[in-house]
C-alpha cells in the first residue's frame, strides 16, 4: 500500500482524538460536537482563523494531527465566550482552543513568531517574577520581542500612547525599578512549579 | 441599609499607576457611597488573565486562582469575594467551578497550594462588582443616591465579552444584556439600549499580540456609538476601558477617523451623579477627557 | 315525535347585545318575518335561569324548534346542549356587534345585520327537524386487528386491556413482526443513554396469555363487507379453510416494507456480503450471540465498521425514495453502539448530511453516542468499493474534500416503505391525469399496486385511500388517526415511516379510536370532526338520476349502489360533511337539520335593499372547521367587519350546492365570498376532499355569471385557516371594495 493510502486509511480513526482526551484542557469534549457551525460563525476573530473551532474539531475526528497541532487558528482566541455562550452542546469550546494551543507550544509544534504565543509566554513570565503583573515591564517586553531595533521601532511607534497614559497617571516610569509584587513570593513560585510538575507528569504519550 | 462587606480582588490592572487605577479609585468612591466596604484579599496575586493559559496551561493557571481565594477564606472569612476587573472575575469563578466538578484538579490544585502553606476549599462565592450593584443595592437606590442627575448626556453601554460570557448577570440575555443600560438610565442619563455592538468583542489581549486586527474591531465598536449619537461609551471592564479609549489615535490614523469618543466606568458615572469631585471620580484618569462629566462634577 | 310543531325565539341582551341593539325590533322581526310563535328576551340567556327557562317552554309548552338569538354557535355550547328540539342560533355577538364600531352613525347598519341574522336563523329553522339516530345499528364491540408487528400485538394488547375482543390476523406464522428478530430497540426511557432489550417476546407472551385475544397466524383478509358496528370479515388461512367474523371497527397495522438496496450499486450491495442494510445487520448482532458481530464474508471479528445514512433515501434519484424515513439516523446509532457493546476497541463512523433523531429522548441518544465515542463524520458517500478491505469514499462537507476510508463492514441506512394495499382512488389518478407524463405514472402506479389487504367490499375500492408514497391518508394535522375509511383506522409504519416506540404509541391511539367508532356506531353518532352528531344524509329516490356523483365524490367511500343503481347510504361510515349534498346535480341528498333548503332559506330571507339605498348584500359561505371559527376570534379581538356581510357557516365547502350561489345571484346579493379549508396535498380540511371538490364544481360558477350577464368578480372561494383572524375579515371587507368598484347587482327587486 502507498504511504498517501495509509494516510487515509489512518483518517477517521479516533486516536488523535483520544490523545486530545487524554492530554488537552476539557479535550473530552470534543467528540461531542455537533457539527452545527455557531462557533465558528460566532467568533470575532473567526475570518483570520484558517480552521475555525467547528473544523479544528471535525479535523482531530478526522485524525488531522499534525494539521490541528501546528495551525496557529486557536491562537486567534481573544476568550471572548461568545462561541461558549452559544454553543448547543455546551462545549467549553474557548477552553478547549487554549488547551490546543498550549498542548501544540508543549510539543513545540507552535510556531516561534505567532505573536499571541509570545505575547501569552512574556505575559507569564513577567508575572511569575512578582506574583502580579507589571505592565510597563509588560510593555517594553513586547516591543522588544523581535530584538532591539524593532524594538525601538515599536515602541517610538506607540510613544504617543506611553505618554497619554503617564500623562493620566495609568503608566508608571519608576515601576521599571521597582513595581507591584506578592510578598509570599517563594511560597507564590513554589506553588507554581509544583502546579507545573503535576500537568506534565499528567501528559501521556501517544507518538 | 445595613454595611456590605465584601473581600476586594482588585487585581493588577487596578494597581496604582497602572492601566485602570482610575476604576480602583472611582470604584472606591463609589462604594463610600453605598456603604459597601472593600477588604482587600491580603497579598493577593495575579489570577493568569485571558492571556496567562498560553504560558501557564491548565494547573498553575488554577492554582493561581486557588490561592487568591485560599487567602480570601482565611483572612476574610465568610465574606463573599469580589471583583472589579472581568478577567479578575472570570478567572476567579471558573477556577472554583473547575475545582469543584474536578475532583482531581481539585487535589492537584491543594497539593501545589499545600507548598505556599495554604489550603483551599471553595467555599466563598466569587462575584463581580456589577452583581453586587444589580442583586443587592438594587437600580432604585442607585436613584435615590443621585445628587446631579447626568442630564442631556447619552452614553452606549458597552458591556463587552466577559462580564457577559459565560456567566453574565442573572436574568441578563448574553446578546443584549440590559443593566448597564439600566445603570445608566439610574444616574440620569439617556441609554441606547440597542446600542449594536454591545457585547462585540475589543479583541482583549491581544489588543497587544494583533493590533490590526484588534483595532479593526474596536472601530466598529466606537463608529457605532458615534452612529447612536453617543456622547460617551461607558464599560465595567477594564481591559474593554483601556482597549476601547486609548487606541483612537492608532485607529484615526489607519482608517482616516475622526475619533475622540471618551470611555468611562460606570463607577466613574456613578461618582460623579452621587456629587464627588472630579478627582474621587478620577477624571483625571481619562486618555480622552470626558468634558461633560467634569463640567457636571465641577458644578 | 309529536307532529305539531312549534316554534320559539329568544333574543338575548346580555355581553352588551341590549346596549347595542334594539332588542324590542328583534323580538318583532323574530315574531313578524321569522314566525316564531313567542319569542322571550333575557338578559343573560346563558345562565341557569336562562336556560331553564327555555326547558320550562319545552316541557310545558311543547316548543319543539328553538331560536337563539345570542353569541356565536360556537359558543355556550354546553348551556344550550338542548338535545330535545331542533336548534338554531343567530349570531348577534360575534357576527354583530363585535364587529361593528360602537357609534351612533353605525347603529342602523348594525340593527339591520341583527335583524337579518335573526330572519335567517328563523327561516333555516322553519326547514330543519330534530335529528335522531336511525337505529339501524347495534352495539358490535369485537375490533379487528390486521398484522401482528409491533403496531398490531400494541394494538391488541390496548383494546383488550380495555375490555373489546380482538380479532388478530398476522399473515405469517409468528407474531413479531420485522422487529421480532432484532437485537434491541432504540431506548424509550430516561435516561436514553443505551439500546433497550426488545420488546416483543415479552408482548408474543401477554397475548397468547389474553382470553381477549385471538390470534389468526397465516391469515389474511378475504373480505371486508358492511360499516363500522356491522362490518362482516371473512378471514382466511393459508390451508384454505375461512372463518366470517363480525366485528366493530378495524386496526390496519400492515406495517412496512425493505427499501429493496438492490437498487444501490454504487454502494457495492449484492457485489459483497459485507455491504449490509440495517434491517439485514440485527440479524448479525443476533447471530454474535453476545460474542462479537462477525463481517459475513469471512466470519472475521470487525474491527471498523462505517453507516451510510440515507442510503436510497432523501433523494430524487430515479427508483430512490424522495422521502426521509425519520428513525433511520436514530437506528444507525443504535447500531453503532452495538458495536461499541461488542466488539471493543471498533472505529465506528457514521456518515452523515443532516442527522435527525427525533423523539423525547433523541437527542440524548445521539449524545450518548458520541459519549461512546462514536465517530459522526459530515459527509457524504459516494462509493463503496468491495476488497478484503471496503473503501468507502465521501464527501467530507465540513472539511470540504474528497476523502476516503477503510473499513470491515459497510451499513447502509436504507428506508421504509409503507406497506399498503393498492390505491383506490389509482384509477381516478390515471383518469384525472394532467398532462402525459402524470398518466404515465399513474398508469405505472396502477399496474404496480400491490394486492388487497382489507378487500373491502365498497364501491370505492378495497383498500384505504392513500395520500403520498403509498403511506394511507389521514387529516395529519387534527386527527392523524381517522382515515378515510371510518371505523378501519390505519396505525404504525402503513401511516408513515416511525420507530417501534412511536407505533406502540400510535398503535394505541388507533385502538382507542377503534373502541370509539364501535361505540359511536352503536349509537349512531357521527365520528370526528361531527363527534356525536345524529343527523345523517338521505336521498329522495323518486327525483335520484343514479349520476352517481354522490357516491364517486363521497371522501370517505360512505355510499355503495344497490342493484338497481341507486345510492345506498351506510350511515355509520359517513361523517356527515355534506359533500354528497353539494355533489347532487338534483339536490335530492339532505340532512333532517342541514339542506339544501336550510340554506337556500337563509339567502332568501335576508332583505335585500333596493338598489337606490346604496346598500349592498355580501354572502359570506364559511366552513365551520375554520373560517368560521376565524371570524369568531377575529371579532374578539374586536376586527370590523363590512355591514354588508351576512355569514352562513356550512359544514364543509363540499356541501355548498352551487344552486345556493345562483339562487344569491338572483336575489340581488351583490358579491359572495366562500371559505375553506386549504385542499392541497398539504390538505387542511376537515372532510379531506371537500375543500377540493368544491373548488372544482366553483370553476363552473364563471357560467353562470355569464348567463346573468355578471362579472366574475362577485364569486370568489378562499382557502382561509383557523388561524387567519387578521386575514378571513379582510376577505369579507375587499369584496365589499370589489362590489364598490363594479358598482351593485342589477337583480335587486
Ligand atoms: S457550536 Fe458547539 S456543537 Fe456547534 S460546531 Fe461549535 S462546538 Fe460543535
Ligand atoms: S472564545 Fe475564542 S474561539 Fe470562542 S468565539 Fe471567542 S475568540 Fe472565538
Ligand atoms: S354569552 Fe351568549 S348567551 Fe350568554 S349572555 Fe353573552 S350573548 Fe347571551
Ligand atoms: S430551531 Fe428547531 S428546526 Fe430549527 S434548527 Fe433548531 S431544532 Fe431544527
Ligand atoms: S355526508 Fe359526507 S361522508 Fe356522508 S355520505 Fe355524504 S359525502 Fe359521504
Ligand atoms: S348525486 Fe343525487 S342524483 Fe346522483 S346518484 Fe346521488 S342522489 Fe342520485
Amino acid at each position: 500500500m502507498s504511504d498517501l493510502n495509509t494516510a487515509m486509511i489512518e483518517k477517521y480513526r479516533s486516536s488523535f482524538l483520544k490523545e486530545v482526551e487524554a492530554n488537552v484542557e476539557e479535550g473530552e469534549w470534543v467528540k461531542m460536537c455537533m457539527q452545527c457551525g455557531v462557533c465558528s460563525g460566532s467568533c470575532p476573530l473567526g475570518k483570520h482563523w484558517d480552521h475555525p473551532p467547528q473544523e479544528i474539531f471535525m479535523m482531530i475526528r478526522a485524525n488531522k494531527r499534525d494539521e490541528v497541532l501546528s495551525t496557529d487558528s486557536m491562537w486567534m482566541c481573544t476568550s471572548c465566550y461568545n462561541c461558549i455562550s452559544r454553543c448547543p452542546r455546551g462545549l467549553p469550546i474557548t477552553h478547549i482552543m487554549h488547551g490546543l494551543a498550549v498542548y501544540s507550544k508543549r510539543l513545540g509544534l507552535t510556531q516561534k513568531q505567532q505573536p499571541t504565543a509570545q505575547f501569552s509566554q512574556i505575559f507569564w513570565d513577567n508575572l511569575m517574577k512578582k506574583g502580579r503583573v507589571n505592565e510597563l515591564k509588560l510593555g517594553l517586553s513586547i516591543y522588544f520581542k523581535d530584538g532591539f531595533g524593532q524594538g525601538v521601532k515599536n515602541a517610538m511607534a506607540n510613544q504617543k500612547l506611553g505618554q497619554n497614559m503617564m500623562k493620566a497617571k495609568r503608566m508608571n516610569a519608576m515601576e521599571f525599578f521597582s513595581g507591584h509584587s506578592v510578598k509570599d513570593l517563594s511560597g507564590f513560585q513554589k506553588m507554581v512549579k509544583k502546579a507545573q510538575e503535576i500537568e506534565a507528569g499528567n501528559i501521556k504519550d501517544f507518538k | 441599609m445595613a454595611k456590605i462587606e465584601l473581600s476586594f480582588y482588585p487585581g493588577c490592572s487596578s494597581q496604582k499607576g497602572a492601566t485602570s487605577s482610575n476604576y480602583l479609585v472611582s470604584a472606591q468612591t463609589m462604594c463610600e457611597e453605598l456603604d459597601i466596604q472593600l477588604n482587600e484579599i491580603p497579598d493577593w496575586n495575579c489570577c493568569g488573565a485571558s492571556i496567562g493559559y498560553g504560558g501557564g496551561g491548565e494547573l498553575p493557571r488554577l492554582a493561581l486562582s486557588a490561592r487568591n481565594i485560599a487567602l480570601s477564606e482565611e483572612h476574610n472569612s465568610g465574606q463573599e469575594i469580589v471583583a472589579t476587573c472581568a478577567a479578575c472575575w472570570l478567572s476567579t469563578r471558573e477556577a472554583k467551578e473547575r475545582l469543584h466538578e474536578d475532583e482531581q484538579m481539585f487535589k492537584d490544585a491543594n497539593a501545589a497550594l499545600s507548598e505556599a502553606g495554604l489550603k483551599y476549599k471553595g467555599e466563598a462565592n466569587v462575584r463581580h462588582m456589577v452583581e453586587v450593584l444589580v442583586e443587592d443595592i438594587g437600580f432604585d437606590t442607585i436613584k435615590s443616591k443621585v445628587k446631579k442627575p447626568l442630564e442631556g448626556l447619552k452614553i452606549a453601554g458597552y458591556v463587552g465579552c466577559q462580564t457577559n460570557r459565560p456567566f453574565g448577570i442573572a436574568g441578563e440575555s448574553f446578546e443584549n444584556p440590559q443593566y448597564l443600560d439600566k445603570i445608566v438610565e439610574s444616574v440620569g442619563a439617556e441609554s441606547i439600549p440597542g446600542y449594536e455592538k454591545k457585547v462585540q468583542c475589543c479583541g482583549g489581549a491581544l489588543a497587544f499580540s494583533e493590533p490590526e486586527k484588534s483595532q479593526e474591531m474596536i472601530k466598529g465598536i466606537i463608529e457605532a456609538a458615534y452612529d447612536n449619537g453617543a456622547d460617551m461609551i461607558v464599560t465595567p471592564c477594564p481591559l474593554c476601558q483601556a482597549n476601547v479609549e486609548i487606541y483612537q489615535d492608532n485607529i484615526n490614523e489607519a482608517y482616516g477617523t475622526k475619533f475622540n469618543m471618551p470611555v468611562v466606568y460606570y463607577s466613574t458615572l456613578m461618582s460623579v451623579a452621587f456629587g464627588r469631585s472630579a478627582k474621587e471620580a478620577a477624571l483625571d484618569g481619562q486618555v480622552i477627557p470626558a468634558k461633560q462629566l467634569q463640567e457636571i462634577a465641577d458644578k | 315525535m309529536a307532529d305539531e310543531k312549534k316554534f320559539a325565539g329568544y333574543v338575548c341582551t346580555g355581553c352588551g347585545l341590549g346596549e347595542r341593539l334594539d332588542a324590542g325590533q328583534l323580538e318583532t322581526t323574530a315574531t313578524r318575518d321569522g314566525k316564531m310563535q313567542s319569542c322571550k328576551q333575557h338578559e343573560m340567556l346563558c345562565s341557569a335561569e336562562g336556560v331553564q327557562m327555555i326547558k320550562d317552554d319545552i316541557a310545558n309548552d311543547g316548543v319543539t324548534h328553538v331560536m337563539i338569538a345570542a353569541c356565536s354557535r360556537r359558543a355556550k355550547v354546553e348551556a344550550f346542549n338542548l338535545t330535545d328540539v331542533a336548534l338554531t342560533r343567530a349570531n348577534l355577538r360575534e357576527g354583530v356587534i363585535w364587529v361593528r364600531p360602537d357609534t351612533d352613525e353605525n347603529r342602523e347598519t348594525t340593527q339591520e345585520m341583527a335583524d337579518d341574522y335573526i330572519r335567517m336563523a328563523c327561516a333555516e329553522l322553519k326547514s330543519m327537524s330534530k335529528p335522531a339516530a336511525s337505529a339501524e345499528q347495534s352495539l358490535n364491540k369485537n375490533i379487528l386487528v390486521v398484522g401482528g408487528g409491533i403496531t398490531g400485538m400494541t394494538a391488541a394488547i390496548e383494546a383488550a386491556a380495555a375490555g373489546y375482543p380482538v380479532h388478530l390476523v398476522e399473515k405469517n406464522g409468528a407474531l413479531g413482526g420485522a422487529l421480532g428478530g432484532y437485537y434491541k430497540v432504540i431506548p424509550t426511557r430516561s435516561p436514553y443513554d443505551a439500546p433497550a432489550e426488545n420488546p416483543v417476546p415479552g408482548m408474543v407472551e401477554a397475548i397468547e396469555a389474553s382470553d381477549n385475544i385471538t390470534v389468526h397466524l397465516n391469515s389474511t383478509i378475504a373480505k371486508t363487507d358492511g360499516a363500522p358496528g356491522r362490518f362482516s370479515v371473512e378471514v382466511a388461512t393459508e390451508s384454505g379453510s375461512g372463518e366470517t367474523l363480525s366485528i366493530g371497527a378495524i386496526v390496519q397495522a400492515s406495517g412496512w416494507k425493505l427499501f429493496d438496496a438492490g437498487k444501490l450499486p454504487e454502494f457495492a450491495y449484492g457485489k459483497t456480503p459485507d455491504v449490509v442494510t440495517n434491517h439485514e445487520l440485527e440479524a448479525l448482532a443476533v447471530a454474535a450471540n453476545g460474542g462479537p458481530i462477525k463481517r459475513p464474508s469471512d466470519g472475521k471479528e470487525v474491527k471498523s465498521v462505517c453507516f451510510i445514512q440515507n442510503a436510497g433515501q432523501c433523494s430524487d434519484k430515479e427508483g430512490h425514495l424522495s422521502y426521509f424515513s425519520g428513525v433511520t439516523d436514530l437506528v444507525s446509532i443504535k447500531q453503532a453502539m452495538y458495536f461499541k457493546e461488542l466488539n471493543g476497541e471498533c472505529d465506528t463512523t457514521i456518515l452523515f448530511d443532516n442527522l435527525r433523531t427525533p423523539g423525547a429522548g433523541g437527542e440524548d441518544f445521539y449524545r450518548a453516542g458520541q459519549q461512546a465515542m462514536v465517530t459522526f463524520s459530515k459527509g457524504i458517500a459516494s462509493e463503496v468499493v468491495p476488497g478484503d478491505s471496503l473503501t468507502v469514499k465521501f464527501e467530507d462537507k465540513i472539511l470540504n474534500e474528497e476523502t476516503e476510508m477503510a473499513c470491515d463492514l459497510v451499513v447502509l441506512a436504507t428506508g421504509m416503505e409503507p406497506n399498503s394495499g393498492p390505491d383506490p382512488y389509482a384509477q381516478l389518478m390515471v383518469d384525472e391525469a394532467e398532462d402525459e407524463e402524470e398518466k404515465a405514472k399513474a398508469k405505472a402506479a396502477l399496474e404496480n399496486a400491490p394486492p388487497s389487504i382489507l378487500n373491502l367490499q365498497y364501491r370505492q375500492g378495497t383498500d384505504l385511500p392513500h395520500l403520498k408514497n403509498g403511506f394511507t391518508d389521514s387529516h395529519f394535522i387534527c386527527f392523524p388517526y381517522e382515515t378515510r375509511r371510518t371505523g378501519i383506522y390505519s396505525a404504525g409504519p402503513v401511516r408513515r415511516p416511525m420507530d417501534a416506540q412511536q407505533a406502540r404509541d400510535d398503535a394505541t391511539g388507533a385502538a382507542l379510536k377503534a373502541i370509539q367508532a364501535a361505540e359511536n356506531a352503536g349509537l349512531g353518532r357521527a365520528a370526528h370532526p361531527r363527534s356525536g352528531d345524529l343527523s345523517f344524509p338521505s336521498f329522495r329516490k323518486e327525483g335520484c338520476t343514479q349520476c352517481k356523483r354522490c357516491t364517486v365524490e363521497c371522501p370517505f367511500g360512505a355510499i355503495n349502489e344497490d342493484e338497481e343503481g341507486y345510492p345506498m347510504y351506510n350511515e355509520s361510515r359517513c361523517r356527515r360533511c355534506g359533500t354528497c349534498m353539494g355533489a347532487c346535480p338534483v339536490r335530492v341528498i339532505s340532512f333532517e337539520n342541514y339542506s339544501v333548503e336550510t340554506v337556500n332559506q337563509q339567502i332568501k330571507n335576508c332583505e335585500i335593499p333596493e338598489e337606490w339605498d346604496e346598500k349592498p348584500r355580501i354572502l359570506v359561505l364559511a366552513c365551520e372547521n375554520d373560517a368560521y371559527p376565524a371570524l369568531d376570534q377575529a371579532a374578539q379581538a374586536g376586527v370590523e367587519i363590512n355591514p354588508w356581510a351576512r355569514v352562513i357557516p356550512v359544514r364543509c365547502l363540499g356541501s355548498v350546492s352551487l344552486s345556493w350561489v345562483t339562487d344569491a345571484l338572483n336575489n340581488g346579493y351583490d358579491g359572495i365570498v366562500m371559505m375553506g379549508c386549504r385542499r392541497d396535498d398539504d390538505y387542511q380540511c376537515h372532510f379531506v376532499r371537500g375543500s377540493a371538490m368544491a373548488a372544482e364544481r366553483m370553476s363552473k360558477v364563471g357560467d353562470t355569471l355569464d348567463t346573468l350577464n355578471l362579472e366574475p368578480e362577485r364569486v370568489i372561494l378562499h382557502e382561509v385557516a383557523i388561524t387567519d383572524v387578521e386575514r378571513a375579515p379582510q376577505l369579507i371587507n375587499d369584496m365589499a371594495e370589489t362590489v364598490e368598484k363594479i358598482g351593485l347587482s342589477p337583480f335587486k327587486f
